[in-house]
């Protein structure tokens, strides 16, 4: 773990990456702490702009609520929906994916296609269409993002499984009589799992700029505040407060940038040709 | 007064990055090349053979440097040359012959545009000359149907016909030095056989320098004219191939030389009457692959009508070439894969009608050990999980597991420190015994090995050979040895059975079959082994 950790750190972007979503988890956990303030709470006039009241140092929206207390109560629901809606993508892809590659034939079939029927629907058209229908709320857009970003998931593991079945330490395990499940679960599943770990982390990436699409659209929880909210209720008023969209939108930009970042040095550090070639 | 050598390489020091397992790829090394002659550089693995080769080839990684030393090539050092001068040399006046013909020819070229290209990469002759002299090339090295041939690719070809192919692009250019690196590792006894006499006769009559890497004395003792033996990147010895492989000097020389398996099968007691420990009956196995919607299905008969029943405390051994389907009938008779037809006996159980959990009791009684020592063990496990695990799948105490476990290694020659390691901290050697051990480990009556020493270098191999044999004996096993190497087979088994095309076609006691053998395709093999015509084992 040590070893793989001084791995991440060797590459200069991949260091990077993991300050910043660092940073953004910190400021997820504790900021609301330190900023007790409803970012729903009008504090000051409207349309204050940035860096003139050092108690709104980002200016306050067309309602006259602070947008740096948005931006931290808002991190909080970005990384969380990221977060949960990929573990929920993974709990449905990786059983899947392991159990189609490594039975192969006609259940790898029948599970393909059912995957296939869902990456063939535009992925965010869906999205949208889940969300409308099960009424906006913090469950129902976790609940649709993993919905849309599951099959990827599978194929992957479903290639890795393929590969590794026909390893000869799976066909000693099948000789020496393990079930079936023990050796999905013991020999195949620990040395596929690389791969979908750096998928995983650009996966929480995608899922962030889906909600904030879906919240820019009006189709985000209502209770709570999301730097795709922000960004769409500030869009209107582009022109006269620029600040409203663009702060949310850098927090944005900057936790999905984190993100890739961090998942490019994960596949280095995690690729054993790539982490000890010379060239 | 001898010519002066075509190469001369003078201390060569080669580094290889820091934190490896030694400070020098090859430190130290001297030796000529000269015109007409052949020199083998044997070694095994990780003796700096191959790195040789790559320095007088100028295709070094870059990870390592080439750091002291000199190779003179017609009167000049070539090691400090830059890409260019490199390409000038490489293909024109330094070729290379490598191991896998397939993974060194392009496969979405066609053979004779692959030859042409040798001499467009040189800006030589226009492309109507190089298209006639892809053909004579084809020819000179004996392909079947030039051509026919220059207009194949390389997947339509055999693995014979590439390396021919190889070798030919090699000599396009007429080449002072040639480097064969394993040229023959790959193939079959009987094509390895051809090449072999195609590469001397092609430099005789060329007046060629080769150089020729293997890890086969067999190989060596029949074209080698100088042999430099290398170990740990330095010569140990080095002389002409009769004074080297006649009275070898150094005794690691001799220890080699020593573990080369005779191919004289020792004297064998008789087994009398014993009962049969395993039996197969009329097995079959076609692979079909689905053409498609608009091509026939692709079918290959892996086995037909297999039979041989193996007795209590009997090595049998399979051999043939690859594609005879021994591997396949080592796979049918562990269950691995399904028969078509044919049933598998242990004892009075029918093993191919077994199903779920009937199967996985049953299966304890036949374990298989593993060809590549770095692919049969789970790198994510530690040992003593890999070795346990199968007791404890059929019910056995995780601590009585534990205790067995340490036995086992003991038993295979481990210290039973090893339960706390994992695979990859160990050599191939000691990767095949933690096999071993495994198989061990459910305490079966029938151990199926496929190619199970092949991937081992001589020396390994012998002690893990005598290993399989005192485990046989002590423990009363039977055993299926499924080996290419004749030579092995003559050492290890009581009967042996030769495979052709997926039909058994001799199946006789060992003694018996290497002193009479009856079919045409038996004789042919036993005429292909490596190094009958001088005494290269020194083993019995």
């Amino acid at each position: 773990m040590m070893r793989f950790l001084r791995q991440l750190m060797r590459n200069p972007s991949g260091l990077i990456g993991l300050i910043i979503v660092v940073t953004a988890i910190a400021i997820a956990l504790f900021g609301p702490l330190i900023f007790p303030t409803s970012p729903w709470r009008m504090v000051q006039r409207p349309f204050l702009p940035p860096f003139a009241l050092s108690a709104v140092p980002l200016g306050t929206d067309a309602l006259g609520r602070d947008v740096f207390a948005g931006i931290i109560y808002g991190a909080r629901v970005s990384l969380l929906v990221g977060l949960v809606s990929t573990l929920a993508a993974l709990a449905v892809g990786i059983p899947l994916g392991a159990v189609a590659g490594y039975f192969g034939g006609r259940i790898d079939d029948a599970l393909m296609r059912f995957t296939e029927f869902f990456q063939t629907i535009p992925s965010f058209a869906l999205a949208i269409v889940l969300v409308a229908i099960l009424q906006p709320s913090i469950y129902s857009i976790v609940a649709s993002i993993a919905i849309v970003s599951w099959p990827p998931v599978a194929r992957l593991v479903r290639g890795e499984v393929l590969s590794l079945r026909s390893r000869e330490y799976v066909q000693a395990a099948i000789v020496t009589g393990q079930t079936h499940r023990w050796i999905i679960w013991h020999e195949v599943l620990p040395n596929a799992l690389s791969p979908v770990i750096v998928l995983a982390s650009l996966m929480i990436a995608t899922a962030i700029l889906l909600e904030s699409s879906l919240s820019f659209l009006g189709l985000g929880d209502p209770n709570l505040i999301s730097w795709g909210y922000m960004v769409g209720a500030g869009r209107t008023v582009i022109r006269q407060a620029w600040w409203i969209t663009v702060f949310p939108g850098l927090a944005i930009l900057l936790s999905v940038l984190g993100l890739n970042l961090v998942g490019e040095g994960l596949n280095d550090a995690l690729n054993p040709r790539l982490a000890r070639d010379g060239r | 007064m001898r010519p002066d050598p075509a190469v001369a390489i003078k201390d060569l020091r080669i580094a290889l990055p820091r934190g490896g397992e030694r400070a020098y790829a090859v430190d130290g090394v001297s030796f000529d090349l000269n015109p007409g002659e052949i020199v083998c550089v044997v070694g095994e693995s990780g003796s700096g053979k191959s790195m040789c080769a790559h320095a007088l080839m100028g295709l070094l990684p870059d990870s390592v440097t080439a750091e002291a030393g000199t190779i003179l090539f017609e009167g000049r050092n070539i090691v400090p040359l830059d890409e260019n001068g490199w390409r000038d040399l490489r293909g024109r006046r330094i070729a290379m012959v490598f191991q896998e013909p397939m993974t060194a020819l392009n496969p979405l070229m066609r053979i004779g545009d692959q030859m042409a290209e040798m001499f467009e990469a040189h800006g030589l002759l226009s492309p109507r000359q190089r298209r006639d002299k892809s053909l004579d090339l084809a020819r000179e090295v004996g392909l079947p149907d030039p051509e026919r041939i220059v207009r194949a690719y390389p997947h339509q070809l055999s693995g014979g016909q590439r390396q021919r192919a190889m070798i030919a692009m090699a000599l396009a250019l007429e080449p002072a030095v040639l480097v064969a690196d394993e040229p023959t590792t790959a193939l079959d006894v009987t094509t390895q056989a051809q090449i072999l006499k195609l590469i001397r006769d092609l430099q005789r009559s060329r007046n060629m320098a080769v150089m020729f890497i293997t890890h086969d004395f067999g190989v060596v003792a029949d074209i080698a004219d100088r042999v430099v033996v290398l170990r740990h990147g330095k010569v140990v010895e080095q002389g002409s191939a009769a004074a080297v492989l006649g009275q070898p000097q150094h005794p690691y020389t001799r220890a080699l030389l020593a573990a080369v398996p005779s191919i004289h099968p020792p004297q064998r007691l008789a087994l009398g009457d014993r009962n049969k420990a395993i039996e197969a009956i009329g097995l079959d196995k076609t692979y079909v692959t689905s053409g498609g919607w608009f091509r026939p299905d692709r079918t290959v008969q892996a086995a037909s009508q297999v039979s041989f029943s193996i007795l209590q405390g009997e090595t049998l051994g399979l051999v043939g070439e690859s594609g005879s389907g021994k591997s396949s009938v080592a796979r049918l008779v562990v269950r691995l894969i399904k028969a078509d037809r044919g049933t598998v006996r242990i004892g009075d159980i029918d093993l191919t009608c077994l199903e779920g959990n009937a199967l996985r009791d049953q299966r304890r009684r036949i374990q298989m050990i593993f060809q590549d020592p770095f692919a049969s063990l789970n790198p994510r496990r530690k040992v003593g999980q890999i070795i346990s695990d199968g007791p404890i799948a059929h019910g056995s105490d995780p601590k009585m597991a534990q205790t067995r476990c340490r036995e086992l290694l003991a038993l295979v020659g481990l210290d039973p420190g090893a339960m706390e390691r994992y695979p990859h901290e160990f050599s191939g050697g000691q990767r095949q015994r933690i096999g071993i051990a495994r198989a061990l480990a459910l305490e079966p009556e029938i151990l199926v090995a496929d190619e199970a020493v092949s991937a081992l270098d001589v020396s390994v191999q012998a002690q893990v050979l005598n290993l399989l044999e005192d485990l046989k004996t002590r423990l009363g096993l039977s055993m299926l040895f499924i080996t290419h190497d004749l030579r092995v087979a003559a050492q290890i088994c009581d009967r042996i059975a030769v495979m052709q095309r997926g039909v058994i076609v001799e199946l006789k006691q060992t003694a018996a079959l290497f002193a009479a053998p009856e079919h045409s395709y038996t004789r042919e093999l036993l005429a292909a082994v490596p190094g009958q015509k001088k005494q290269v084992s020194l083993s019995k």
